[in-house]
C-alpha cells in the first residue's frame, strides 16, 4: 500500500524519526529536567553543569529570576521570592497557614484565588510553577540546539488530590509545555529502578520530598508496573524538618518573633543544619542577624528525638499502603528511597526497622524521579514502538458527593486502578425541578468539613417532571493523569443536563485562558502565529498517527471507506501547508477526526480480541 | 455475560483469580491510554473508555458480592440499586448483636485477639452465605436466583462488618 508522504525541510515524517520529549520533576526544593538520548535516561543540566534547578523564583519589578540567583536572594527579598510554591497548589490560605505556621508572604485573592502579594503583582502558584517549567524547557530546547520539545511527562506526588494535579497541568499548559501525562512520583521512580534491574516481584517507594511524602507498593511484571496502593501525605517534607530545627533554634536563642528575612535566614540555616548532620554527628550553627550573635549547638541525637514523630507519621502511612495492597510486609521484595529527605540516617534506619529490609538507595534520589519521568515519555512520544510497558495507576484518595446531612458517600474508592468511569443515578425531589446540585470531594473520612472540595456542579436542563420521576445518571470518569471529569444525562428523555462546574480551589478554565493570552502579549509574542504553529505540530502528530495505523490495519476498512479517510487526510496535509489561520488547520483535524472514528472503533475491538489470542497487537 | 467473555473465562461464580489476572493485564496492554498515546484524538478517547470498562470489570468480577450482584442483573435479577428489603428477623437480630460487640471491640482487655476472634466470626458467616451461591447463580430457575439474591443481601450486612472492623482496626494502630 502506498503511504502518504509528507516531508519539508528540518521536519522529516518518517515514523521512527527521534523526537525530543523530557520527564520534569517539578519539584518542592528542587526541579530537574530529564531525556533519552541513545537508549539512556540522563538528567539535563545548567551551563554551569546542574542538574537541580531551586523551585525558587525572585519576582522583580520588571524582571523575573528562576533558581540559584533568586534562591540567593532569598534572605534578602524574602517577600518577593516565592520558595516551596508547590506546597501551595490547590490550597487555600487558611488551609496553608494552618500546615506551615508563619511564612514571609503576603498572601492575597486575586479572580478569586490564592495568590501571593510581590512587587510584580498578585502571583498565583501556578504562575509561579510555570515560571520554574518554562526555565527546564529553555533548558531543553538549548540543550537540543533549539528543537522543538514535543511533549513531557510531568511527575505529581501520588497522593496529590484532583485540585494539586489540575494546577500543575495548568501550570503547564502557561509554560508552553504539551503535557503527555502526569505521572505520579513513585511510580516514575520504580521505572527508573524496574528497568535498571529488570527485576519482577513486589517493590515499595517511599518518597520523602521536600514537601511531600508518598508510599507506593508495586507489582512489577513482564514490563508492567501495577500500582497496588498509595498512600502518603501532601504536606509532610523536608520543609517539616526544617521548621522543627527553626522551632529549636528560637528556643535556644530566646528569639520568638522573627521578621521576614530572619525568619527566611533561619530556615536556611536550619536547612543547612539538617543536610551536614547526614554527615556529621554535631553541627554547630551561627545565628547573626539584628546584631545579634547566637551559636547553637545540634547533636544528631537532638535532631532524631525532634525528627521521630514525623517519621513515624510516614510509616503509618506504609502501614496502610500494604494493608491496602493486600500483603504482607515480608512480600516486599525491595524498598526504594527516593527524594532528597531519604538522606536522613533516622529516614533510612526506621524504614529499615519498618519494612526489615535495607532500602535501594544506588540510583541518585535527588534524579531518581526525573529519569523514570524521562523513560516513560521516551515511550508515549513514540520513540520506542516495541516497548511493552505499560503503567497502571490508582487513584490516591476516594472521590465522593455529598449527601444529606452533611455526609459524604463514596463513588469511587481509593486505590482504585485508573482510568475509571463510575455512575450514580440520582432523582428529582420536587414536582417540575429542572435544576439540581452536586458537590463533588475527596478524601477518606465522612464528614464533608473534613474532606476537601473538589467542585460544586449544577445541573440545569433536567426535564420537569414530577418528583421522583426523573433518572439523573451523573458519570464520573478519572482519566489515566488522575483527573476527574463529570458528566450527567437525564435516563428516560436522554437529555444532556448542562454541568457548570465551579471549582472549589485552583483556577477555572476560563482563568486559565485568560492567564495564557494575558502572558502572550505581555512577551509580545505573537499569539496567532503561535497557534498556527502549535496547530500545524498537531496536524503532522494527527497524520503520522493516522499513517502508522493505516499501515498496520487498513485491511479493515473496505475500499470506499479507505478512499474516503485518504481523502481527508491529503485534504489536511494540503491545508496545514496552505493555511494563514490555526482556525483552518483545526478544521482539518476535525474532519479527519470524524471521517476515522469507524476505524478507530474497529481497531481497538481487534486489538482487545487480539490481545486474549496470545498474540502482540505490535506482531500482526 | 459480557465481562467474562472479556476475560475469555467460562462463566461460573468460582473464579481463577490468576488467570484473569492475566488476561487482564494482557487487555490493557492492548487499551490502555498509553500504548495509544500518539494516535488520533478519537482513539484516545476510545482506549481511556476500554480501559476504564475493562478496570471496572475486574473490579466487579474479583469482588464477591459484586460478582454475584453482576452475575444476577445478567439473569434479569438487578439488586444492586435497590434499597435494603431483607426480611429474616433472626438474621436482623443477629447482626444487631454483632453490630453491639463490634463497637466495644475497642474497649476490649485485649483489643488483637478479639478483633481476631470477631474476624473468624464474619469469615464463618461469609462461607455460610456463600458457599450455595454457585450452583444458585448456574441454576435455570428463577426461584433460586431468588434464593441468590438473599443470600447477597445477607452477604452484604457481611461485608458491611468487615469494613467497620478494618476502621477500627486502622483507628487502633494510629494511637
Amino acid at each position: 500500500m502506498a503511504l502518504l508522504q509528507i516531508a519539508e525541510p528540518g521536519q522529516s515524517a518518517a515514523p521512527h524519526e527521534h523526537k525530543l520529549a523530557v520527564g520534569i520533576d517539578l519539584g518542592t526544593t528542587n526541579s530537574l529536567v530529564a531525556t533519552v538520548q541513545s537508549g539512556e535516561a540522563r538528567t539535563l543540566t545548567d551551563l554551569a553543569g546542574n542538574a537541580m534547578l531551586p523551585s525558587v523564583v525572585q519576582y522583580q519589578a520588571d524582571s523575573i529570576v528562576v533558581g540559584e540567583r533568586a534562591a540567593a536572594a532569598a534572605t534578602q527579598d524574602p517577600a518577593n521570592t516565592l520558595i516551596s510554591v508547590k506546597r501551595f497548589l490547590g490550597k487555600t490560605q487558611a488551609e496553608i497557614e494552618k500546615s506551615y505556621g508563619q511564612l514571609p508572604y503576603e498572601f492575597c485573592e486575586h479572580d478569586g484565588s490564592l495568590a501571593i502579594s510581590t512587587v510584580a503583582g498578585a502571583i498565583s502558584p501556578v504562575t509561579a510553577s510555570s515560571e520554574i517549567l518554562k526555565a527546564l524547557k529553555l533548558r531543553a530546547e538549548d540543550s537540543f540546539a533549539g528543537q522543538d520539545i514535543m511533549g513531557a511527562v510531568i511527575t505529581v506526588p501520588a497522593y496529590f488530590d484532583d485540585a494539586q494535579r489540575q494546577s500543575t497541568k495548568d501550570a503547564a499548559e502557561l509554560a508552553g509545555i504539551k503535557v503527555l501525562r502526569l505521572l505520579n512520583e513513585p511510580t516514575a521512580a520504580a521505572v527508573a529502578y524496574g528497568l535498571d534491574s529488570g527485576q519482577e516481584g513486589i517493590i515499595a517507594v517511599y518518597d520523602l520530598g521536600g514537601g511531600t511524602f508518598d508510599i507506593s507498593i508495586l507489582r512489577l511484571h513482564q514490563g508492567v508496573f501495577e500500582v497496588m496502593a498509595t498512600g502518603g501525605d501532601s504536606s509532610l517534607g523536608g520543609d517539616d524538618f526544617d521548621s522543627l530545627l527553626v522551632d529549636y533554634f528560637k528556643k535556644q536563642t530566646g528569639v520568638s518573633e522573627l521578621s521576614a528575612s530572619v525568619l527566611r535566614l533561619f530556615i536556611n540555616k536550619a536547612k543547612a543544619c539538617k543536610e551536614a548532620l547526614s554527615q556529621y554527628q554535631t553541627v554547630n550553627v551561627g545565628l547573626e542577624f539584628d546584631g545579634q550573635s547566637h551559636k547553637v549547638e545540634v547533636t544528631r541525637e537532638t535532631f532524631d528525638e525532634l525528627a521521630l514523630s514525623l517519621v513515624k507519621k510516614t510509616l503509618r502511612s506504609c502501614r496502610r499502603a500494604v494493608k491496602d495492597a493486600g500483603i504482607e510486609n515480608e512480600e516486599v521484595l525491595q524498598v526504594v528511597m527516593v527524594g532528597g529527605s531519604t538522606r536522613m540516617p533516622i529516614v533510612r534506619s526506621q524504614v529499615a526497622a519498618f519494612f526489615d529490609k535495607e532500602p535501594l538507595t544506588s540510583i541518585d534520589p535527588d534524579r531518581v524521579v526525573a529519569l523514570g519521568a524521562a523513560l516513560q515519555a521516551d515511550v508515549l512520544v513514540g520513540n520506542k514502538p516495541d516497548s511493552d510497558m505499560l503503567l497502571l495507576d490508582v487513584l490516591p484518595l476516594s472521590l465522593g458527593l455529598e449527601t444529606m446531612g452533611g455526609l459524604v458517600e463514596k463513588i469511587i474508592p481509593r486505590n482504585t486502578t485508573i482510568p475509571v468511569a463510575r455512575a450514580q443515578e440520582f432523582t428529582t425531589f420536587k414536582d417540575g425541578q429542572t435544576a439540581m446540585s452536586l458537590h463533588v470531594l475527596q478524601g477518606e473520612r465522612e464528614l464533608v468539613d473534613d474532606c476537601r472540595s473538589l467542585a460544586k456542579f449544577s445541573l440545569k436542563g433536567i426535564p420537569a417532571m414530577a418528583a421522583g420521576a426523573a433518572h439523573i445518571r451523573v458519570t464520573f470518569k478519572v482519566d489515566a493523569d488522575g483527573l476527574l471529569s463529570v458528566s450527567a444525562m437525564e435516563k428516560s428523555t436522554g437529555v444532556q443536563a448542562e454541568i457548570q462546574v465551579k471549582p472549589s480551589f485552583g483556577l477555572s478554565d476560563d482563568q486559565v485562558a485568560n492567564m495564557l493570552k494575558e502572558s502572550m502579549t505581555n512577551a509580545k509574542d505573537d499569539m496567532q502565529a503561535r497557534m498556527l504553529k502549535e496547530q500545524q505540530v498537531e496536524a503532522l502528530r494527527v497524520v503520522e498517527a493516522l499513517e502508522a495505523s493505516l499501515a498496520t490495519d487498513s485491511a479493515l476498512l473496505d475500499e470506499q471507506e479507505l478512499g474516503a479517510l485518504k481523502a481527508e487526510i491529503a485534504k489536511l496535509v494540503a491545508v496545514r501547508e496552505s493555511a494563514t489561520t490555526p482556525a483552518e488547520i483545526k478544521a482539518a483535524i476535525e474532519a479527519v477526526d470524524n471521517a476515522s472514528s469507524e476505524f478507530a472503533a474497529r481497531r481497538m475491538d481487534a486489538s482487545i480480541k487480539k490481545a486474549l489470542q496470545g498474540q502482540s497487537v505490535d506482531e500482526v | 455475560m459480557r465481562y467474562f467473555e472479556l476475560f475469555a473465562i467460562p462463566v461460573d461464580y468460582n473464579i481463577d483469580l490468576a488467570t484473569i489476572n492475566k488476561h487482564y493485564l494482557e487487555l490493557q496492554r492492548a487499551v490502555h491510554p498509553d500504548r495509544h498515546a500518539s494516535s488520533s484524538s478519537r482513539d484516545k478517547l476510545l482506549a481511556v473508555q476500554n480501559a476504564a470498562e475493562i478496570n471496572d470489570a475486574l473490579q466487579t468480577l474479583k469482588h464477591p458480592v459484586k460478582r454475584a450482584e453482576y452475575m444476577l442483573s445478567e439473569l434479569g435479577v438487578d439488586i444492586r440499586a435497590e434499597q435494603q428489603t431483607l426480611q429474616d428477623p433472626l438474621f436482623l437480630m443477629q447482626q444487631m448483636e454483632l453490630r453491639e460487640e463490634l463497637e466495644e471491640l475497642e474497649n476490649a482487655a485485649d483489643p488483637d485477639a478479639a478483633i481476631a476472634q470477631f474476624e473468624a466470626q464474619i469469615k464463618q458467616l461469609d462461607k455460610q452465605y456463600s458457599s450455595e451461591l454457585a450452583a444458585q447463580l448456574a441454576s435455570n430457575d428463577e426461584q433460586q436466583w431468588q434464593a441468590a439474591a438473599d443470600n447477597i443481601r445477607k452477604l452484604k450486612f457481611v461485608y458491611k462488618l468487615r469494613d467497620e472492623l478494618e476502621r477500627i482496626e486502622d483507628s487502633l494502630f494510629d494511637d
